[in-house]
């Protein structure tokens, strides 16, 4: 097996697997190693599949959008698999005054930075979407949002870099990174040793251990969430759906089942911190928050609830970047739980960032040194 | 300790075979072939196919066919069946509907 390679990418998400798919493409040779046994075992298969900008700090609108417009309309071809891609909208619901608040104030950040978002009343949210309750008062709709499937694209992904020649290896932790003459030169493992010139830590929250190693930490946490799925139900809407206090987001799948997620407000808060165990509190919790607007699935059948990782961040969007104090070090995470939608343009800008091209839109707002107290 | 699992090592070429039409997981009807087409895509592991094919997804979640792809997987893979770990049983442990499960505090 060989060990050595131009990239050495330390996290098989979708982050990783797309920045990998990128390097391969423009002809590098790249290694990928996940720490677990699984590509895509993190958030990446976890998440309810939303493919947003509506919501999202104005920050991260410029990579968003630009993924949006011209890498998700046509991943389908590019990866020559079905990733699922509906671009049908996304409604974030309303149902009291203070909700419309806190929808208004997103949409005017929104539309600040270009985006095509607004609010609309009641009526107009039935016209879009004759489910929902009738205690449903104002939304605000963002028709170029919409949804994938969040397992197929990072293992579409996976499967065309591999298809390149990248190397996969998984069951590979990693638990350190070394110097050599002032430079980041290798990736340790519990087993093995790799070398690189570059290294990108793409490894969500377990990222830190690894970049502490050579002297950098990202403030960020860890936090649970939950996500439930249905049996196949006849098609009823095509909308990405959220709620102005966040109590549960998802779609219908083309599947026909529908995918929620959500939290119960205890995260965080577990006896034990550690597992992906589902609990008995949360996914009754998204079952009420969802039948509060969806009266019609009173009856849907649950078949499956799982629970995966958010990595927050301090300031509530990722780091991707070069790191300066260790020539050869490149960081990705702290996505905060919106890293699947963003996960294609990431992938495309961090290959530009590590070829040492000019990304297609400025990166400097996701700097890793921008972190400041608050006095 | 997860076992290290090298995703470019030689399996060997696709081969059709004459039974690729038969149906393994009835719930989501993904045939063998399917299956063994998704081994040499590059998923190794039981829970990659599960993700990639949603073979035991359905209601039975796996019940039926988790065996039969587990062995499907080995044969193409050439992985010992017993080094396979299981997909991950998840609740509920029958279809629950959401009103009745909206009501667990």
């Amino acid at each position: 097996m060989n060990r050595t390679a131009d990239v050495i990418i330390v996290g098989g998400g979708i982050i990783g697997n797309a920045t990998a798919y990128y390097l391969a493409k423009k002809g590098r040779k790249v290694i990928v190693l996940e720490g677990s046994d699984n590509i895509g075992n993190g958030g990446s298969s976890r998440n309810g599949g939303g493919v947003r900008q509506s919501g999202r700090d104005p920050r991260e609108l410029p990579m968003v959008m630009w993924g949006i417009q011209n890498l998700w309309p046509h991943l389908n071809e590019e990866l020559d698999a079905d990733v699922e891609y509906t671009q049908k909208g996304n409604l974030r619901l309303g149902k009291t005054p203070a909700h419309l608040k806190i929808l208004q104030g997103l949409t005017d950040r929104a539309t600040a930075c270009g985006l095509d978002v607004k609010m609309i009343d009641a009526q107009e949210v039935k016209q879009i979407n004759p489910y929902l309750s009738d205690e449903v008062i104002g939304a605000s709709w963002c028709p170029t949002d919409g949804h994938a499937n969040p397992m197929k694209t990072t293992l579409a992904y996976y499967r065309k870099a591999r298809q390149l020649g990248a190397c996969f290896i998984t069951g590979e932790k990693v638990v350190g990174l070394q110097k050599n003459g002032g430079k980041l030169r290798r990736v340790i493992t519990e087993q093995n040793t790799y070398e690189a010139e570059k290294v990108l830590v793409a490894a969500g929250y377990e990222s830190r251990f690894i970049t502490k190693t050579v002297g950098i930490d990202i403030p960020m946490i860890k936090q649970k969430m939950q996500c439930l799925v249905t049996e196949a139900e006849p098609k009823m809407f095509d909308q990405m759906l959220g709620t102005a206090e966040a109590d549960f987001y998802g779609h219908q799948s083309h599947h026909g089942s529908f995918v929620f997620g959500g939290s119960s407000g205890q995260e965080g808060y577990e006896l034990s911190k550690d597992g992906l165990i589902s609990n008995s509190i949360n996914v009754p919790c998204i079952c009420r928050g969802i039948l509060k607007y969806f009266p019609d699935l009173s009856k849907a059948k649950i078949v499956r609830s799982w629970t995966g990782w958010i990595d927050p961040c301090v300031d509530g969007i990722p780091v991707m970047s070069r790191v300066e104090e260790v020539p050869g070090l490149y960081l990705a995470a702290g996505f905060t739980g919106h890293g699947f939608g963003i996960g294609p343009a990431a992938g495309y800008h961090l290959a530009q960032l590590i070829c040492d091209e000019t990304p297609v839109t400025d990166m400097q707002a996701y700097r890793y040194d921008r972190f400041k107290a608050k006095i | 300790m997860n076992e290290v699992n090298d995703r470019s090592r030689d399996i060997g070429p696709f081969i059709p075979g004459p039974d690729d039409d038969m149906i393994i997981c009835r719930c989501e009807e993904i045939t063998r072939g399917e299956i063994r087409r998704a081994v040499h895509d590059g998923m190794f592991t039981i829970t990659e196919i599960r993700r990639y094919l949603r073979c035991g997804m359905g209601l039975c979640q796996g019940q039926t066919c988790a065996k039969l792809v587990k062995s499907i997987v080995a044969g193409e893979s050439g992985a010992a069946p017993g080094t396979l770990e299981p997909a991950t049983s998840r609740a509920p442990m029958r279809p629950v509907e959401m009103q009745i499960l909206a009501d667990e505090m």
